[in-house]
């Protein structure tokens, strides 16, 4: 599905990708982590197109998209959440979603049907909200919702776009227990269903979803397993499951 | 949404029947006067659509005023007075100027956008100076008004009349695009270009696309603007020209439909008002915008609407 090989990122004199090799598999959950400053973020941010990397490959379902921007990344099939919230906060929830349902319904060059009242746009924007559990929130302003429910629109848009791929990056920041609790929960959801490489913080959570492990440290990846071998791995404890 | 239609007829009614009320009671000035701010609240709609509905700040956009007001000064100075002709001219002119334009500063962003737009439109008001055939600096006198046949524009109150279709048609179709798949990605960019992005909007056609629709909107503002002066001068592609339209937006209310309208007639009207009472009326208007921007964060539409989204 999703293939990575010899990818590298400098910034000045810091390699904050390292040529770092991956293969996600259709269907699975792929969990990377890693300590903070690891380059969790600069990694997943290339794979959706919005650092070009410096070298190496990125090859998602037999296509080489190392050179391809991030719209047309996702346009491919490559959906992707932010960890740091970003929705469109000036629109309401289910607007949200229709808009991620618009990019991948072809072009947007239509001028005159008013597209807030656009069935075609609307009826699956809810059902994808539903699906979430924010049906009930759907005409709410997205800037007046609680910040755990911010991060199901934002999961939400992602899945609107019928993606291959799912990229999702620390979808529990700066959640509370509860919130992440129920975030964790329908991400379980998820599962199976969808093809997902999960960046997180939260160790725990990665190993109640993730099928594989990945285990990034100073922009190399040292291990990748199934959850128990990346738990017994005495490289990973020493480099950051010891630390806890 | 039913005060909002409560409001435009109530304007719209007013303005129809200005003209006759207005010579009845001998004030034909003001027709002339209200004649002009629905034209350049047609370039403030215009304005409105790329820099309140699509973030991008243009200081230039006197440059299509200029074009459509040379479309129709040029076209007349070679003997070709037929009005159709002016306005099909000053629209297309205006859209490939925009086109250029656009398709150099929209790579840019935030403050290289706006002086890239000043800079190109600087150009062309600088190419206005310098062409000595049509007047220089001196502009030139409109040998006749487009003839557009069934209205007369020689007649100012059916040229009122005309003002008042137009600018009532572009309200109209702003409305229609801003709210059309097209308008609702040039929005969302604006409210979050990188979500746009992820999602999978090509953010710089779009854009292209709204500056060039913009662009043709005003140069038919434009050739309404040369007929109405009956005389053409670089100084209607001038800096102060652009900031005087983005005032208007801005005063009326960024991304409202009623905003460029409602800012082209206050900032009008003050400016005539205030300087009927004295010279210095300028120090009395400056600190009142500011004052309306600082308290009037959503601009003078924003006291009566809630935004739309």
């Amino acid at each position: 599905m999703l293939e990575v090989r010899q990818l590298v990122k400098n910034f000045g004199a810091l390699r904050a990708t390292d040529g770092i090799d991956l293969e996600v598999r259709e269907g699975e959950t792929h969990a990377i982590i890693g300590p903070n400053g690891a380059g969790k973020t600069t990694f997943i941010s290339q794979l959706a197109g919005n650092l070009r990397p410096d070298g190496g490959r990125i090859v998602f379902g037999g296509e080489d998209i190392t050179q391809l921007s991030a719209p047309r990344r996702a346009r491919k099939g490559l959906a992707r959440s932010f960890q740091i919230t970003s929705i469109y906060p000036e629109f309401t929830a289910v607007a949200n979603v229709a808009l991620a349902v618009q990019a991948h319904a072809s072009h947007s060059f239509r001028f005159w049907r008013d597209a807030r009242r656009d069935p075609q746009l609307l009826a699956p924007a809810r059902r994808v909200l539903e699906d979430v559990g924010l049906g009930a929130r759907a005409n709410v302003l997205a800037a007046n919702l609680s910040h755990g429910e911010q991060r199901q629109l934002e999961v939400a848009m992602a899945l609107a776009t019928r993606p291959r791929l799912l990229l999702l990056d620390e979808p529990m920041a700066g959640m509370g227990i509860e919130e992440s609790q129920r975030m964790i929960a329908f991400l379980a959801t998820l599962k199976g269903r969808h093809t997902i490489v999960l960046v997180e913080h939260d160790v725990d959570a990665v190993f109640r979803l993730a099928d594989r492990i990945s285990v990034l440290v100073y922009g190399r990846l040292i291990a990748t397993g199934a959850p128990e071998a990346i738990r017994a791995n005495p490289e990973v404890r020493a480099a950051y499951l010891g630390e806890d | 949404m039913k005060s909002r239609l409560i409001g435009w007829s109530i304007a719209v009614l007013v303005l129809i029947a200005a003209p006759p009320l207005l010579l009845a009671i001998g004030q034909p000035f003001y027709l002339d006067l209200v004649r002009r701010i629905m034209i350049l609240a047609i370039a403030a709609i215009s304005l409105n659509l790329i820099l309140g509905y699509g973030g991008m700040v243009s200081f230039g956009h006197a440059a299509y005023i200029g074009i459509g007001a040379y479309a129709v000064g040029i076209l007349g100075f070679y003997g070709m007075f037929n009005g159709w002709l002016h306005l099909l001219v000053a629209i297309v002119a205006s859209a490939l100027v925009a086109l250029a334009i656009g398709a150099v500063s929209i790579r840019t962003s935030g403050v290289y956008f706006i002086m890239i737009t000043l800079a190109f439109t600087q150009m062309l008001y600088y190419l206005g100076i310098s062409v000595a055939e049509f007047g220089g600096d001196d502009g030139m006198r409109l040998k006749r008004r487009s003839h557009l046949g069934i209205v007369d524009l020689n007649d100012p109150v059916q040229f009122y009349y005309v003002a008042l279709v137009v600018m009532l048609v572009t309200v109209y179709i702003t409305h229609r695009i801003v709210n059309s798949r097209f308008g609702l990605v040039l929005r969302a960019t604006k409210s979050n270009e990188a979500r746009s992005r992820a999602v999978g909007f090509s953010p710089y056609p779009y854009r292209l696309t709204a500056f060039v629709i913009a662009g043709a909107i005003c140069g038919l503002a434009g050739a309404l603007y040369g007929n109405h002066t009956n005389y053409i001068t670089p100084g209607l592609m001038s800096w102060q020209q652009s900031g005087d339209i983005m005032f208007m937006v801005i005063l009326g209310g960024m991304a409202s439909t009623a905003g460029p309208v409602l800012g082209a007639f206050v900032l009008l009207l003050l400016e005539d008002l205030l300087s009927s009472w004295t010279q210095y009326w300028q120090v009395i208007l400056g600190p009142l915008l500011v004052l309306s921007v600082l308290f009037f964060r959503r601009g003078l539409a924003g006291i009566f609407y809630k935004p739309d989204a």
